[in-house]
């Protein structure tokens, strides 16, 4: 008899995510629930702002997830969330995983309050941002995660946006959570690892996953896991992990560091740039490339 | 056990007894003992309950929310600057039907920044969905925080205790402290029908589309509907229990009066000195303190303002452009059951200027005097 060749399946099969979700094609947001759903298992309840997820889910009565979800107000994910894990406690459940769920508007910007007061407070919730970049709900809008250079909907091309991305990882490090990390929705196993090691860790925990959105970036459905890829081998995006906002580790490091002119080309959001713009960006990349490898050797 | 407390503590020995569970809330002057003395009761152990110490009364409310969705009895306090900030989350606690119970101290809005009472803070809340229980004493706060937290959970409709900056939140006065026994037989522990829990998983506060959402505004209008009647029934069973009816308006000296005195929170106290004044002076004056304004009591005005020949109301609060908001409240409530019957609208006491004895003859002797009122609003104690 000939030996059955079965492929090791890398992630488990059970999905929390169901069809029928009313997200775009080749959505990062949806890829980044999928995969973080697998590690967390269904004792999770989802706390959810304002955001693409808060219509992704689906329209009352539906719901395509499989664990309780708490639809919440724009800047409330992470007050919401503290108060679900004190009432789920108060009521005898001390096992269920308390996530609140954001996009970058939702937490880069409106929601930063209340994620600094449970980041302080070290309150027992996993905190989630998948950055899209914008507000891509409300139809493309900068927020302080759209990167320099990039058109939206307010930074139109004359006037792109000419600040860079607000450096919130940065930010959460300065609240010296226990676990917080940088992940990429083309390395799902790396999602799925950080995500159980989130779970498995008392008091805030920060992850902040990479997540291509075609409808804002003007990219291809079909690229956004190259997108997704890209943004770390080019080091835009690196993936590492912060523990107690000093312990840096840099989970992939590129064996060859890519310039980011691919990258760009791929999204008609940077289509307008001119070299000059681009080489400015390219020396910002390497500039903070080197600062957090130099946070990764120091540790 | 009978025990001189402020005001501002009876709320905290309210929500005490009531074995809250969850307390989330941010300081604001004047309501800042409430929670001074919570968290005193957490940490010893007189209260099993998490305290929150959230970073603004915004996350204040939306942690409570979340916790109340979790199943958890959950309460805060708060006061005007910090009640607006909670505006959106007041919709949003009302909209997913979570029976939290808050306690506001009523403090006029800024600017200029002030401490002092008025009510402009709560009744700018009006049409967020919350009950809204005004009280004129300290054990009616005590009280009034249990009754609330029942009437709430039977609706799924969260409810605002609300009681005067200093006049009340600061005044000591003697409280009969229920017993926690009683309090426990009167108010079961919370059992939400729908809570968020991993073994029976459904979304809460969804995007819902023009097929649905009216329908659930509805719902919300016809509970809050059922809500006089269970307010009247839960007042008596309340008395049964402790002695003391905890009921929709408190009249005093209605049946005969000529002149009705409508007033609420501490106010309605002052009044009755006033209208024990005017009575031994010939004045068949009454006084009739509406305490729930959300739901209104609709019957209850009528019927305690039916057989006199004139209502005047004495408002703590203004609606710029319109009236005094019990005054305007109290017409719509009237319309097509006075006869024609004159109601004076006053507006007194706005950021703390005391409203007295005297401020009250004046009203009386205003509406003696005239017929109708000659404008939409009569100003009393103010330097115009």
């Amino acid at each position: 008899m000939s030996k059955e060749k079965k492929m090791k399946l890398s992630l488990p099969t059970e999905e929390l995510v169901g069809s029928g979700n009313l997200a775009c094609q080749g959505c990062g947001a949806t890829l980044a629930m999928r995969y973080f759903l697998k590690a967390l298992g269904p004792k999770t309840v989802l706390c959810i702002p304002a955001c693409c997820w808060s219509v992704i889910d689906g329209p009352y009565p539906y719901s395509c997830l499989g664990v309780p979800v708490h639809h919440s107000a724009f800047e409330t994910a992470a007050s919401t969330a503290t108060g679900v894990k004190a009432g789920l406690q108060m009521t005898g459940d001390n096992e269920t995983t308390v996530v609140a769920w954001g996009g970058d508007g939702g937490t880069f910007d409106i929601g930063l309050q209340a994620l600094s007061g449970a980041a302080e407070r070290n309150d027992d919730i996993i905190y989630v941002c998948y950055d899209n970049e914008a507000y891509m709900n409300t139809g493309i809008q900068r927020s302080s995660a759209t990167p320099l250079g990039a058109w939206t909907t307010t930074t139109p091309v004359k006037f792109f946006k000419d600040q860079p991305k607000k450096d919130i990882d940065a930010i959460m490090a300065a609240h010296r959570i226990p676990y917080q990390a940088t992940a990429s929705i083309s390395y799902p196993e790396d999602v799925y690892k950080k995500a159980k090691k989130a779970k498995d860790v008392k008091g805030t925990r920060f992850l902040h996953i990479y997540a291509p959105c075609p409808t804002g970036w003007k990219s291809r459905p079909e690229d956004t896991i190259k997108l997704g890829r890209m943004v770390v081998q080019n080091c835009i995006f690196p993936l590492f992990e912060v523990e107690h906002g000093e312990k840096y580790t840099l989970t992939m490091k590129p064996a060859n560091k890519k310039p980011i002119d691919d990258y760009l080309k791929l999204q008609g959001r940077f289509r307008h740039l001119k070299p000059e713009t681009i080489k400015v960006m390219q020396e910002a990349v390497d500039h903070e490339w080197t600062r957090l490898l130099k946070l990764c050797e120091n540790r | 056990m009978k025990k001189v407390i402020m005001g501002n503590h009876a709320l905290s020995y309210g929500a005490m007894l009531a074995r809250s569970q969850v307390i989330a809330a941010y300081p604001i002057t004047p309501q800042t003992q409430v929670v001074e003395l919570l968290s005193e009761m957490c940490a010893d152990g007189t209260l099993d309950a998490k305290f929150i110490k959230v970073e603004s009364e915004h996350s204040a409310m939306a942690a409570c929310i979340g916790a109340s969705a979790a199943g958890a009895r959950a309460f805060t306090a708060t006061s005007a600057q910090g009640l607006a900030l909670m505006h959106e989350m007041l919709h949003w606690a009302a909209g997913e039907r979570v029976p939290v119970v808050m306690g506001n101290v009523n403090r006029a809005m800024a600017p200029g920044w002030t401490i002092w009472a008025d009510q402009n803070d709560s009744l700018s809340q009006r049409d967020t969905g919350w009950m809204q229980y005004y009280c004129a004493s300290n054990q009616e706060v005590v009280d009034t925080v249990l009754q609330a937290f029942k009437v709430s959970e039977a609706l799924s409709i969260p409810s605002m205790v609300i009681l005067d900056a200093f006049a009340l939140s600061h005044t000591y006065e003697v409280v009969d402290i229920p017993e926690a026994a009683k309090v426990d037989a009167y108010l079961p522990p919370f059992r939400p029908l729908y809570k968020l829990t991993p073994s029976d998983p459904r979304a809460f506060g969804g995007l819902t589309s023009p097929e649905h959402y009216m329908e659930l505004r509805y719902k919300l209008q016809k509970d809050m509907e059922k809500a006089p009647a269970l307010i009247e029934a839960t007042g008596r069973e309340f008395e049964k229990i402790f002695g003391r009816y905890l009921g929709l308006v408190d009249p005093y000296l209605c049946e005969d009066a000529e002149i009705i005195l409508v007033t609420s929170g501490t106010a309605g106290y002052t009044a009755r000195v006033a209208v024990d004044a005017m009575r031994a002076a010939g004045t068949k004056v009454g006084n009739l303190r509406i305490k729930v304004f959300r739901p209104f009591p609709f019957e209850a005005v009528r019927k305690y303002t039916a057989a006199a020949k004139k209502i005047a109301v004495v408002d703590r609060n203004i609606s710029y452009g319109h009236h005094g908001i019990f005054s305007q409240e109290l017409k719509s409530a009237v319309y097509g059951h006075a006869d024609g019957k004159p109601v004076f609208g006053f507006i007194a006491g706005l950021g703390g200027r005391d409203i007295t004895p005297a401020s009250f003859k004046e009203v009386v002797d205003y509406a003696i005097a005239h017929e109708q009122p000659e404008a939409e609003i009569v100003w009393i104690g103010a330097k115009i």
